[in-house]
């Protein structure tokens, strides 16, 4: 989403994930807050933390060619990373289990989901009819897409483009924070790298499934979960990450849009 | 009711604007005609903020707007339909009329869009369809009655003739003469210059940068140097 607005890839989206578990891992160990505060503490950190840095770090290159603000993305992702470093030193950290370890037996307890996976995969398809929602209905949400159409004909409109940007990233972070509790539930591990790799994994996902389309960064995702684990089945192990990225390659060369994406017109 | 004065405006080091100076007043039809590339658009630009003039000032209902974001000077009443229509072609036609009056509120956009649909009715029938399947006709009107959702007192329309045939382009401006008459004061950007003098109170002709001529819509289409370059003899 926040490609499609302001056409640029967030690197750093992974470690603001980081950032929202660690803020939550704290809440609740060391200040006993309890579990649905932790959340929204966590929300509201990262969302002020989005817009910090797309105040300070992205909006100033608004006008600067496309590489300079990958680069200065992957700056960003670093800084955090370093940064959390400095804080809370490179020693994992055990998340604790927000939900308590229930799962949910099905067929006579012949299979069982854990509780989180139930809770992840709930809260994905709230988040994307939620998405959905503001995007189609909400003037704000009318005013990100015509934003991502064309930004010059949407100031004629008289919508402000730069506070548009803002709440977008605003939005990205405060759902990295909800990604990074729910991550964390999953794989009680934190430390300072955590948000790295699924970082660049839910970008995989977004490409997959069609960059700027929000049903189709999820449908990437649920594609590129079930390519990981049978890669990991049937293939090999320390392989799954390659074939992962393996897969990303020729989708890009087969069908450059991704799979729900919208063709992208050559601007005359 | 505009009034820009010495306007200078560079892309990179070329001097694209050189000292043009001109006037709207209330309830007029003023074009603004030129040859491919004299830099119409950029003038148009300029007014309405998303370009900057290193030089003089740019003065809309007496109140300065040269350093005005453009977002706020929509606000103010000044709505441009640019070049090439950029209607948003993945949104709905009521989507975009809806962004038209971004700036507006609650009953206010109601109204608006009665009136629109009043002034353009195809759009009514076509409401919900995608933008991007109108055909080019349909999509110039969408690009008007987007602008005029923001209840505009002065409409700066860039080409709204390219691309039409001409029975079509006849019609647009019919529409135009009628907002006109409704009480919107226009600032019209054509190369059809017969056709834009044939409305126009006044003109100004913009050669290279700079205003070589300028008077009443009559005058300019008997003139004899206009008729040659741009009248076709």
């Amino acid at each position: 989403m926040v490609y499609g607005i302001a056409k640029m890839l967030n690197f750093a989206h992974g470690d603001v994930i980081m950032i929202g578990a660690y803020v939550c891992f704290f809440s609740l160990l060391h200040w006993n807050i309890p579990t649905v505060f932790a959340i929204i503490l966590a929300m509201i950190i990262c969302t002020a933390l989005g817009v910090l840095i797309e105040r300070l770090a992205y909006k100033p290159l608004r006008a600067a060619p496309s590489l300079a603000v990958l680069i200065t993305a992957i700056g960003v992702s670093y800084f955090l990373q370093n940064a959390a470093q400095l804080l809370w030193t490179s020693s994992p950290k055990v998340f604790p289990s927000v939900l308590g370890d229930t799962s949910l037996r099905l067929f006579g307890g012949q299979l069982s989901v854990s509780m989180i996976s139930v809770v992840t995969v709930a809260a994905c398809i709230v988040i994307m009819l939620g998405l959905t929602w503001f995007t189609g209905k909400t003037k704000t949400g009318k005013a990100m897409r015509a934003c991502s159409e064309d930004k010059g004909a949407a100031q004629l409109m008289g919508i402000n483009v730069n506070l548009t940007i803002s709440v977008t990233f605003a939005i990205g972070a405060a759902l990295a924070a909800v990604a990074g509790v729910l991550l964390c539930s999953a794989y009680p591990m934190l430390m300072p790298t955590t948000g790295a790799m699924p970082g660049i994994k839910a970008f995989t996902a977004a490409v997959f499934g069609g960059i700027g389309s929000i049903p189709g960064a999820m449908l990437g995702g649920i594609l590129l979960g079930l390519i990981e684990i049978f890669g990991k089945a049937y293939i090999s192990t320390q392989l799954s990450d390659a074939i992962v990225f393996a897969v990303l390659i020729i989708v890009l060369l087969v069908k450059p849009a991704g799979l729900l994406g919208k063709q992208v017109r050559e601007k005359v | 009711m505009l009034k820009v004065e010495n306007m200078n405006v560079y892309y990179g080091a070329i001097h694209a604007i050189r000292n043009v100076s001109l006037e709207v007043l209330q309830g007029e039809i003023v074009t603004l005609i030129g040859a491919n590339g004299a830099g119409k658009s950029t003038v148009l630009q300029t007014i309405s903020g998303l370009m900057r003039s290193k030089t003089g000032d740019i003065a809309f209902m007496d109140e300065n707007i040269a350093a005005v974001t453009p977002h706020k000077i929509v606000e103010r009443g000044l709505a441009h339909v640019p070049e090439g229509r950029r209607i948003f072609l993945r949104m709905t036609v009521r989507e975009n009329l809806e962004m038209g009056a971004y700036t507006r509120h609650g009953s206010e956009v109601q109204e608006a869009l009665e009136k629109v649909y009043q002034l353009f009715p195809r759009l009514l029938e076509r409401r919900k369809q995608i933008a991007g399947t109108l055909s080019g006709g349909e999509q110039q009107m969408l690009a008007m009655g987007r602008a005029l959702m923001s209840r505009p007192k002065l409409l700066m329309l860039d080409e709204p003739s390219m691309g039409l045939a001409p029975i079509l382009v006849e019609q647009i401006f019919s529409i135009i003469e009628d907002m006109n008459k409704n009480g919107v004061t226009i600032l019209l950007v054509e190369q059809n210059a017969q056709i834009a003098l044939s409305i126009a109170d006044r003109g100004y002709v913009l050669e290279t940068g700079s205003i070589i001529m300028s008077g009443t819509g009559h005058e300019l289409s008997q003139s004899d140097d206009i008729r040659k370059a741009y009248l076709g003899g």
